[in-house]
């Protein structure tokens, strides 16, 4: 990219990505601003009046959406403890050198690979089923009355589901920075008389700061979109004690049909990722500097 | 206090037998230099000695005590990395003070040493510093710190002037030589460079394929290297070694000539041959001669001022009494 011809050859080169990206993202985004500002309800046809600021006062006015932030926000953090801490346990122990640890690690995996859809149906019906889940038939065994998960405790549930989900990717992350740790500052640790508590807590631990912070932007992201797993366990319910923000957009705009109604509501889900954004970079985000 | 004993001391990985049965004794304040090629077992061994791999066999003593059981926290003993393995999270301060902090040593004796290391070492300005904003001479200065204010029984060092820049190298040479005789602690030190081994060591053991070719102080194994194997190693540049009918005069298999011990002399001497390369550092010139029926090629050391080009015809003469001699097995004859 030396001279004024290459580099002006190489914008031309660009642009087309760039202009079907800037498509692809401002047209979706122009459009959920567009109705999210107008009367627009498929089960009322007819004209779509501009209504101001109507569909986000009514969004935010409703009760739901309090619950769902709420929901929101103990689903994430939920998973977010349960994978990092989990994670880092599993990483350690797969770290050790072991008879089979290619097929184990690839078990450690496999999670990851079952679709959202599918890994909830299988906990649901062949786990937490109150009549044919493994969990019924287990508990009346140790002497506990069989248990209904997802009616009694639907978000933690849940919760549950979806840190099986990403155990995986966590422990994924948090292997490979512990095989990057050097050996001779265990060693050296070791020398000055650390225990392997200490160790862990004074070395591998701020080792694996960076890649912990990875884990949690990036599981942040997703989690804060979880929807399949709701959607086909609990319908958001008994309720609403298991609708999250995405639940709740999806209720209003294809459950009631309305779009200006759910737009506003995707506009606001935007703008609360966003401040979460924030909050997390401001917390851990310079653990990613050099 | 820090007399360390070894006592048919074995390793074994799996079956290769990295160090058959070893002895050896550390006497306490000693500088004791490991030095071998690489490969030859000397880092295993300070390792052993650390406790940081177990013995196959034979027994560790350190003052007297067993020591071959004992974790490596509980021999005493402090070890110099050649990574330095500093913790990169903390600053230089808590690197030092990390050991003590994990014997639970009161903060006001911790901050004495820390102080203490500090000015020793020329640290003082850098103790808030990370380990990464260190060159690699002060990061270095930092992990025998780290050793320091732990007053350990012996300091082990792991090549720890590999990753310094000659020049540094130098200095760190001198330095931890200064420390040795300030704290006059047991010091026990692994490279293969034979410069350090000769310019720091009270003794020098040579080390081969995990067994011990000779134990002595530098200019004993300078003078009388027990085998061939210790005279090539020791000594820059290395010694001639010269096979054939000229050795057999000599009753020897082989016989050996330091490039120093050759006189050089542009009409008569015992050896003809024709100069190669020249090598001039100014104070001396090495050159290498060829064609003298003797060996390959011969190394000369001669004075800075001595004047021979490539091709010139030259005439070498050993000096009386400097020439060691080898029989079939490589050993020294008297």
């Amino acid at each position: 990219m030396a001279t004024q011809h290459s580099r002006s050859a190489a914008r031309v080169m660009i642009s087309p990505a760039v202009l079907l990206l800037l498509a692809w993202m401002l047209i979706p985004l122009g459009m959920t601003l567009y109705f999210s500002f107008q009367r627009y309800n498929l089960l009322m046809p007819g004209a779509h009046p501009w209504v101001g600021l109507m569909n986000y006062k009514l969004f935010i006015q409703n009760p739901a959406f309090w619950t769902a932030l709420i929901n929101t926000l103990l689903l994430v953090g939920g998973v977010l403890i349960a994978t990092v801490v989990l994670g880092v346990l599993l990483a350690i122990l797969l770290d050790q050198p072991m008879w089979g640890q290619g097929i184990v690690r690839i078990l450690v995996i496999a999670p990851f690979f079952v679709m959202p859809t599918v890994s909830a149906l299988v906990w649901k019906n062949l786990f937490m089923n109150p009549v044919n889940g493994l969990f019924a038939w287990l508990l009346p065994k140790l002497g506990m009355a069989p248990y209904d998960f997802l009616t009694q405790a639907p978000l933690a549930s849940i919760t549950f589901i979806v840190s099986w989900q990403w155990l995986p990717f966590a422990t994924l992350i948090l292997l490979t920075a512990i095989q990057s740790l050097d050996s001779e500052q265990m060693e050296a640790a070791e020398m000055d008389g650390a225990s392997a508590l200490s160790r862990f807590w004074y070395i591998t631990l701020p080792h694996l700061s960076r890649a912990i912070t990875v884990v949690v932007l990036i599981q942040t992201i997703f989690l804060l979109s979880v929807f399949a797993e709701i959607l086909v366990t609990t319908n958001g319910g008994p309720g609403n004690a298991s609708t999250n923000l995405t639940y709740l957009v999806y209720a209003r705009s294809l459950l009631n049909f309305d779009v200006g109604g759910g737009s506003a509501g995707g506009v606001i889900a935007i703008i609360l990722a966003n401040i979460v954004a924030i909050f997390l970079m401001r917390a851990i985000g310079k653990n990613l500097d050099a | 206090m820090g007399r360390i004993t070894l006592d048919k001391v074995t390793k074994r990985f799996g079956d290769a037998e990295v160090i058959p049965p070893l002895d050896l004794t550390i006497e306490d304040g000693e500088f004791v230099v490991f030095v071998g090629p690489s490969g030859c077992g000397k880092s295993t061994l300070l390792r052993l000695i650390a406790g940081l791999e177990d013995v196959s066999g034979g027994e560790i003593r350190i003052d007297g005590t067993a020591a071959t059981e004992l974790p490596p926290a509980k021999r005493g003993l402090a070890m110099v990395f050649q990574s330095y393995a500093l913790y990169p999270h903390m600053s230089v301060r808590k690197n030092i003070a990390f050991p003590m902090k994990m014997a639970g040593m009161p903060k006001e004796e911790q901050e004495r040493r820390i102080d203490n290391a500090a000015k020793v070492l020329n640290l003082t300005d850098y103790l808030d510093r990370r380990p990464g904003q260190l060159s690699g001479g002060q990061r270095q200065r930092v992990a025998i710190g780290r050793a320091i204010v732990r007053e350990p029984a012996a300091f082990l060092f792991d090549e720890p002037l590999s990753n310094l820049d000659a020049a540094l190298r130098v200095g760190m040479r001198l330095e931890i030589s200064e420390l040795h005789n300030r704290l006059e602690t047991t010091m026990i030190y692994v490279t293969h460079d034979q410069v350090e081994a000769m310019t720091m060591a009270d003794k020098i053991v040579v080390l081969r394929a995990g067994k011990i070719e000779q134990v002595g102080t530098p200019l004993e194994l300078y003078r009388t290297p027990r085998n061939k194997f210790v005279a090539g190693f020791i000594g820059s540049p290395t010694m001639n070694l010269i096979e054939g009918p000229e050795a057999q005069a000599m009753d020897a298999h082989t016989i050996g000539i330091r490039p120093e011990h050759l006189d050089v002399s542009s009409t008569d001497g015992r050896w003809r041959g024709t100069v190669g390369v020249a090598e001039h550092l100014g104070s001396d010139t090495f050159f290498h001669v060829h064609d003298t029926g003797l060996a390959e090629m011969i190394t000369v050391r001669a004075d800075g001022e001595v004047q021979l080009r490539h091709g010139d015809t030259v005439y070498l003469t050993p000096q009386d009494g400097k020439l060691h001699r080898f029989d079939e097995q490589g050993l020294r004859i008297a």
